[in-house]
């Protein structure tokens, strides 16, 4: 007999319970070989039992030790709900069930702030779920044909002149260039977000570069993948497959050593390069890499010792936007002899508008897209209290750039991308078209991609242990016997699949309005069914 | 659905003309209005060809509040054509009380102006007295500007020709060049303003069709220009953008066609002029127009265009005899005034090109 002592941990203070059914256990093993959190254990109970193994019956009863699985109370231990237990019992014996009285976020601060991965799990209200394509062309004009009919789903990432403002010059009733022009990639316009080589493991950067490179050069769609704030390999960078990917330089500069000594055996030019200055999961807060996660590979490609690396929340130097402008845009643009657009991220803030105000009145005219992300966005590390509490939905800041742009004439010449719960709920090809015809010139997706190649991770606090090194899925850990658990190849082809089905779905959502070219700010094309978002982004309501 | 048509003629034709070009196709349309836009004029106006041509429908505060602002703007009245209505009973029209058809002296002081800053007096002065008439509720001004005469009523078109006498071809009205429709706006408001054809500094234009990038377009012209303003109807926007793709930028019509229906991404991929091509895009998505469409337009040297949307979702058909060319939605209006035509000589033009009619009406299809 025990007695209770109130400060211990018990189950029923964790945010998943197991349920276990000793009954149909045949003690395999393979559960608590696969819980990468160590969260159940094997344990020898003693149980009291009631037998009878006579012919006739001659119930008796008796002690006996026998083997089971048990949870493991423990506040680092804890079960994550990742459901790989379930995924791999033969016998249907084992499965976690959340707990609604979990006391864990109360109690787990004892070693600082609780630290985690994934999106905000308070503010996941869809503002998009409220808006409908509600513009069908009806008899006024004829819908087109989403498999007859061509389509040019191509989005532009580069600054863009006005007319006035190009230098051209007729000649011979034709026009033709007088001058250099920045650099425009025209692109599609779903990105492959930044996760860099560490947040996520090698084979699942690898099959996420591997879908890019699939999608060039076998189905004829320029889907551009940024790099993360991590470098890339060398080989790579070597390659001409380069040319698809756009690297990204966050205030960490990790991997920039290796891109630069890279340079000069470049055989072509990156899509672009992306500035990141904020976050949307985590804004204000620079990248954190878990020393957990920092195995040799990674430590070789950015040239770091084992340790946790966390990014400075701003690029350091930097103290003014005027600067940023100068600085970074120009000696990114000069360091790729002005052939490469040079983009920049922020996180959604009550501030985009200025930002983008002061970028599109630069007199430079060196940044080529501003990419928004919004607080539903998703991060492999961030300290919980940012990733719930900080940031700023992405839709209606994404409306209010565009706007901000339409009222000065300029719209369109600084491209605009958001991100940030974009395929939240699996359906990403709505998602990006009502961006679309809100303002953005596309969309970029991250966490998405990941849950294709078997992310279990949710808003609703499941898993979201991409800071720990434990991924249960082989993707967000450099531990390489949970690597080893993702195939990349079927892991680029879901991806693939998923991309050309999105591919189909913007058709099907351009031919009703009777657009064979993207519906950039066609906010006519949209309707809520919810008043203040309608009034908010400028929509008709209906009901 | 709308029908256009349009004739440019060797010969000074009268209005009647574009009607019976128009009345055949009226199973396209809903006889709703009457509008046309005449150029090259002759007829009462053909000693004032160089002088500003006021075309306004309006109430008599309208006409007072017009020649108090022309006359403190020191522009001096030359020839006046009013019609003199026939208003026998039963017509269908909602006619204005005053129609002014008026040739006015430039100020002196114009004689030291370049020809742009005229032209742009003479579009400041429209705009000034369309916001007076709109304060006013006292009428509507569609154009001033040389040689160019802008009728517009509401009602049914053979109703309003015979109020306005048309069909009497009395020589009154003569023109080489006619652009002409029969149809009120219906998608949005019944406003005179939203008929086409639109008149524009020396750009005319009308439309069939629906421009469903209306919103972005309009979001973007708006900045674009001061004379870009109304927009009563999506159509307006193919006018504003061949003003600012001709007029403006000054580049080659045939860019009017890149920058309305640009060519998709492959194409210009393996085009020489790439690099022009995909500035152009770029530079000008917003003015990139969606939907079924085709526009009969006119220059400021006087030539003639049609084209259509780029996938050509609504007809068009161009016919042509030594003497006169037409352009027209449907082949019923061109058998009805170029019966004697050579239709192997008809075209239809592509989703692809521009046709353009010069002043000798030699016929030259551009491709995009």
């Amino acid at each position: 007999m025990q007695a209770v002592k109130t400060q211990d941990v018990g189950i029923n203070d964790l945010p998943w319970k197991i349920e276990y059914h000793a009954e149909r256990c045949t003690m395999c093993g393979s559960c608590v070989a696969g819980c990468s959190f160590k969260a159940i254990k094997t344990e020898v109970q003693s149980q009291s039992l009631t037998v009878s193994e006579a012919g006739v019956p001659e119930p008796r009863h008796i002690f006996k030790a026998r083997p089971i699985i048990r949870q493991v109370a423990s506040l680092t231990d804890f079960c994550r709900g990742c459901g790989m237990c379930e995924k791999v019992c033969p016998n249907n014996a084992i499965h976690p069930v959340r707990n609604p009285d979990s006391r864990k976020t109360l109690l787990s601060r004892d070693a600082g702030p609780i630290k985690r991965g994934g999106r905000t799990n308070l503010n996941a209200q869809r503002t998009l779920d409220s808006i409908v394509v509600g513009r069908i062309s009806q008899m006024t004009d004829p819908s087109l044909d989403a498999t007859r009919h061509t389509f040019d789903i191509r989005a532009p990432l580069g600054r863009v002149l006005s007319a006035k403002d190009l230098p051209l010059k007729v000649e011979k009733g034709r026009l033709v260039p007088a001058g250099h022009t920045p650099p425009v990639q025209w692109i599609y316009p779903l990105i492959f977000s930044d996760m860099s080589i560490g947040a996520l493991s090698t084979r699942a950067w690898e099959a996420v570069a591997l879908a890019v490179g699939y999608l060039n050069e076998k189905c004829g769609l320029p889907v551009r993948m940024s790099s993360g704030e991590g470098g890339m390999p060398g080989n790579l960078l070597k390659s001409d497959y380069l040319k698809y990917f756009i690297i990204q330089i966050a205030s960490g500069h990790f991997g920039w050593n290796r891109i630069i000594k890279a340079m000069p055996q470049m055989v072509t030019d990156p899509a672009a390069i992306l500035i990141k200055i904020g976050q949307g999961a985590k804004p204000g807060d620079g990248g954190l890499l878990p020393a957990a996660k920092v195995a040799e590979h990674v430590q070789a490609i950015r040239g770091v010792p084992k340790a946790t690396l966390a990014s400075p929340p701003n690029h350091q130097g930097l103290y003014s936007i005027e600067e940023s402008v100068q600085k970074m845009h120009l000696s990114m643009s000069a360091a790729f002899g002005f052939r490469v657009p040079v983009a920049i991220k922020c996180a959604a803030s009550s501030t985009s508008v200025s930002v983008y105000n002061n970028l599109l009145r630069d007199p430079y005219h060196v940044c080529g897209g501003f990419f928004l992300d919004g607080i539903q966005g998703g991060t492999g590390a961030a300290n919980e209290v940012s990733l719930d509490h900080t940031g700023h939905p992405v839709v209606s800041k994404i409306r209010d750039c565009y706007l901000a742009a339409v009222a000065q004439g300029l719209q369109g010449q600084i491209p605009l991308y958001g991100g940030g719960g974009i395929g939240m709920t699996g359906n990403a090809a709505a998602d990006a078209f009502k961006m679309m015809c809100l303002g953005a010139n596309g969309v970029f997706v991250g966490k998405v991609l990941i849950q294709l190649l078997g992310c279990v991770g949710s808003e609703t606090g499941r898993c979201n242990a991409c800071n720990t090194g434990k991924c249960p899925t082989g993707i967000c850990t450099q531990d390489p016997r949970l690597v080893k658990r993702l195939d990349v190849d079927k892991g680029a082809q879901k991806i693939v699949d998923y991309v050309l089905a999105f591919d189909m779905e913007l058709r099907k959502l351009m031919a009703p309005i009777g657009n064979s070219s993207l519906p950039i700010g066609r906010s006519d094309a949209l309707v809520s069914t919810d008043k203040a978002v309608a009034d908010k982004l400028g929509l008709q309501y209906v009901c | 659905m709308c029908r256009i048509g349009s004739i440019k003629s060797k010969i000074p034709i009268q209005p009647s003309r574009a009607l019976h070009l128009m009345l055949p196709q009226q199973e396209g349309h809903d006889n709703s209005g009457f509008a046309m836009v005449m150029q090259d004029l002759y007829g009462i106006f053909s000693g004032y060809k160089d002088k500003p041509l006021l075309s306004l429908a309006c109430t008599q505060r309208g006409a007072n509040l017009v020649d108090e602002y022309m006359d403190s703007h020191n522009f001096t009245q030359l020839a006046e054509w009013i019609p003199v209505p026939n208003k026998q009973p039963g017509l269908d029209i909602q006619a204005m009380p005053y129609y002014i058809f008026r040739n006015y002296d430039f100020p002196e002081d114009a004689e030291k102006m370049t020809r742009r800053q005229r032209e742009d007096l003479l579009l400041d002065t429209r705009l000034a007295l369309r916001k007076l008439l709109e304060e006013n509720k006292a009428g509507y001004v569609y154009s001033f500007w040389p040689d160019v005469l802008t009728l517009k009523e509401i009602g049914d078109p053979r109703d309003i020709a015979t109020y306005f006498r048309l069909w009497e071809d009395n020589g009154c009205l003569v023109a080489k060049s006619i652009v002409a429709q029969c149809r009120q706006n219906t998608n949005y408001d019944i406003v005179r303003y939203a008929a086409h054809p639109f008149f524009l500094e020396g750009y005319t234009l009308c439309a069939n069709g629906e421009n469903t990038f209306y919103t972005k377009n309009k979001e973007f012209q708006s900045r674009l220009h001061r004379g870009y303003i109304g927009f009563e109807s999506d159509s307006q926007c193919f006018l504003n953008t061949l003003h600012y793709v001709h007029r403006e930028l000054e580049w080659p019509l045939t860019y009017y066609k890149h920058v309305i229906t640009p060519l998709p991404f492959e194409e210009i991929q393996q085009r020489e002029d790439r690099e022009i091509l995909l500035d152009i895009r770029q530079s000008l998505a917003h003015l990139e127009i969606n939907g079924p469409n085709t526009i009969i337009g006119v220059l400021p040297d006087g030539s003639m265009l049609t084209c259509c949307d780029s996938k050509k979702l609504r007809p068009v058909v161009v016919g042509r005899t030594e003497e006169m060319v037409a352009i027209s939605s449907e082949v019923c209006g061109l058998n009805a005034i170029m019966p004697q035509r050579d239709e192997s000589l008809d075209i239809y033009p592509g989703e692809r090109e521009i046709v353009v009619i010069d002043n000798d009406l030699e016929v030259s299809r551009c491709k995009q």
